[in-house]
């Protein structure tokens, strides 16, 4: 073989030093393309810093002039919400207790159910089942939720009414219950990943000190997968307080200061979707207002995820 | 056995009877397992089979050639349908291109500093950001400082936003699957960095990027929230103007401009409504969604079953 490999590729009639030259310009504009290759690709990866960039300018500039009109104090202190009176009530209080509200119901299904769901796909369910449940739950999770919207208010609340008649056609419950199944497959999917990766040895030991599947499950693995655990229900938590369309159709659009799931509230989200669909100037106060009830829901979002990061550290396990 | 003295048998009962009742309760635990499942797999099957009952007598031809209407009977999904289409175009166009970029960049390039850091905080935070705050991004930014208006463009530009932490972290993870021997093997025959990039990683993660594609056009078209916050209209008897002409030059881009109305608005504006004659045309409509993003996400959970069983490095 090594006899035919050395001389074939530079031809003996070129002179030596142009053909040295020749190729170090070939290499320069080549390392240039390279350069410029990777300054581009730089450049789109750095869109995602400019997008955050970018939300956190629209809601805090136009937040600053809503709070120029309204003290941040009566914002959040105010127990009524009619920004579009004359008599104008610019509390938040009003739609955040919506949306404590329905998310806490969403979490009671989707939390326990999420991780039941988790802790049986991991360790108990046979191969096939899961083959079949988990993509099954990733459909589960790609519907669209004004679909989930759909069925909350007009297959859920009807059956929940022949239970409750006194239940109102719009209530946060019927939303609520839905929104917990949507959220299902992402608290579930996330904390399974966390508990397979659990090292075998760790359940092996478990086995060997006589303990059941059960108890393995419960004693050894969810403490071990914890981290990852608490970050599945922050994700939970933070798709149930931006969830927009099941509330929006389901629960109604009346700002109502209530903690009871059986009535009707609007949600920060559904206020913003109410707005938006009407036809308000630019600028005025109302405008305002959906800019200054979105930052609301971010920082309510990262108080949570920040949250969600304190509890990682805390109960994170090393190998 | 009958050798055993009486009181190492009495323990024994003893351990047999708690060996007996954890073991009860890891067969509890299997069943309840199961229910939890079947909570998901029931609301599921009542949700499509509800949908199809109300929708189906509506799907004739006419409903997606017909415009909304105040009449149900006659009320369609034409500029609905249409209008997704177009705003998906444009989203396709600005994420997927974007996407692979950043995370081409973010696996192959990215140097270790906090630069780069910071990136990758940022692309796992905005994928946690709630849809509609998008929405009031793009309507204070692409909306009224760009003047884009309440377009099909403005919808594109958003979504494409939206789906952009979907399409990097697919791109990422198809790319870190491709073993370091062949980026070895490309350098030691002398390609640089990019030839290295483009004719291999590229190549070689593109079922894994076009899964993460579907995954996320699927989660564009059924977002009904910052499209509805952008201000997309909710009843719209007109199509933008059609993107092809008969004269030259053949191509016609007004319809970047033109406001619009999507499928999943158009399903809300029916399910808001007092009368049950438009929840069926809601049903209907949200049956044609469902089937859609079913396709989808079925297409993409087969094309990633497939990769796994197939490539072998």
């Amino acid at each position: 073989m090594s006899a035919v490999a050395p001389s074939g590729a530079t031809s003996p009639t070129v002179p030596l030093e142009g053909l040295t030259s020749a190729r170090l310009a070939q290499r320069r504009s080549r390392i240039l393309g390279e350069k410029a290759i990777e300054l581009v690709l730089f450049a789109a990866a750095s869109v995602s810093v400019f997008v955050t960039i970018g939300i956190v300018y629209v809601l805090v500039s136009e937040s600053v002039e809503f709070f120029r009109h309204v003290s941040i104090w009566k914002f959040l202190t105010d127990t009524q919400w009619t920004p579009l009176f004359d008599d104008a009530h610019f509390g938040i209080m009003v739609l955040l207790s919506g949306t404590l509200t329905s998310s806490a119901v969403a979490l009671l299904i989707a939390i326990p159910l999420g991780t039941i769901i988790a802790i049986y796909l991991s360790e108990f369910a046979p191969f096939k089942i899961r083959e079949i449940a988990k993509p099954f739950l990733e459909l589960l999770g790609g519907v669209p939720t004004i679909i989930y919207g759909y069925f909350a208010l007009l297959f859920v609340t009807p059956i929940l009414q022949r239970i409750y008649p006194d239940l109102p056609g719009f209530n946060i419950l019927a939303a609520g219950l839905v929104m917990g199944i949507m959220i299902i497959p992402y608290v579930s999917s996330i904390s399974e990943d966390a508990m397979r990766a659990v090292p075998m040895s760790l359940r092996e030991g478990s086995y060997a000190m006589g303990a059941t599947r059960y108890q393995t499950a419960v004693k050894v693995v969810v403490p071990a997968a914890f981290s990852g655990i608490a970050s599945a229900y922050i994700l939970g938590i933070s798709r149930a307080v931006g969830e927009t369309m099941i509330l929006a159709v389901a629960a109604g659009m009346q700002p109502n200061l209530t903690f009871n799931p059986l009535e009707p509230a609007a949600t920060i989200t559904a206020y913003i979707v109410q707005v938006a669909l009407g036809d308000l100037p630019h600028g005025s106060i109302g405008y305002q207002t959906i800019f200054a009830a979105g930052l609301t829901l971010m920082v309510l979002t990262l108080f949570f995820n920040i949250l969600g990061h304190a509890l990682r550290r805390r109960f994170r396990e090393k190998y | 056995m009958s050798a055993v003295a009486p009181p190492v048998s009495h323990d024994v009962r003893t351990i047999r009877e708690i060996i007996a009742r954890h073991k009860r309760w890891d067969y509890l635990f299997g069943v309840i397992g199961i229910i939890a499942l079947m909570i998901g797999v029931l609301t599921f099957t009542a949700l499509f089979v509800d949908m199809a009952i109300d929708g189906i007598p509506r799907l004739r031809p006419e409903f997606f050639t017909n415009f909304p209407s105040r009449r149900p009977a006659e009320a369609g999904i034409l500029s609905a349908w249409v209008g997704s289409t177009l705003v998906m175009i444009v989203t396709a166009f600005f994420a997927v291109p974007l996407g692979v970029a950043a995370g081409v960049y973010l696996e192959e390039y990215a140097p270790k500093n906090w630069v780069t850091d910071v990136i990758e905080i940022n692309i796992t935070n905005l994928a946690g950001v709630p849809s509609i705050v998008y929405g009031l991004l793009a309507l204070g930014l692409f909306v009224y400082q760009f003047g884009f208006g309440q377009s099909v463009m403005s919808a594109g530009l958003t979504l494409a936003l939206l789906i952009l932490p979907v399409v990097i972290v697919a791109t990422r993870e198809a790319i870190r699957s491709i073993p370091q021997s062949i980026r070895e093997g490309s350098y030691a025959l002398g390609a640089t960095q990019w030839q290295t990039t483009k004719d291999h990683i590229i190549p070689y993660s593109a079922a894994g990027i076009l899964t993460g594609v579907i995954i996320g056009m699927a989660r564009a078209i059924g977002e009904t929230a910052p499209v509805i916050t952008i201000g997309a209209l909710t009843f719209i008897a007109f199509l933008p103007p059609s993107p092809v002409t008969a004269s030259p030059p053949f191509l016609n881009f007004e319809w970047l401009w033109s406001p619009f109305s999507v499928m999943p608005i158009q399903m809300f504006n029916w399910t808001s409504r007092p009368e049950a004659a438009f929840h069926k045309n809601a049903a209907a409509a949200g049956f044609v969604l469902v089937l859609m993003t079913l396709a989808m996400n079925g297409l993409a959970i087969w094309l990633r079953y497939r990769l796994r069983k197939n490539i072998k490095w």
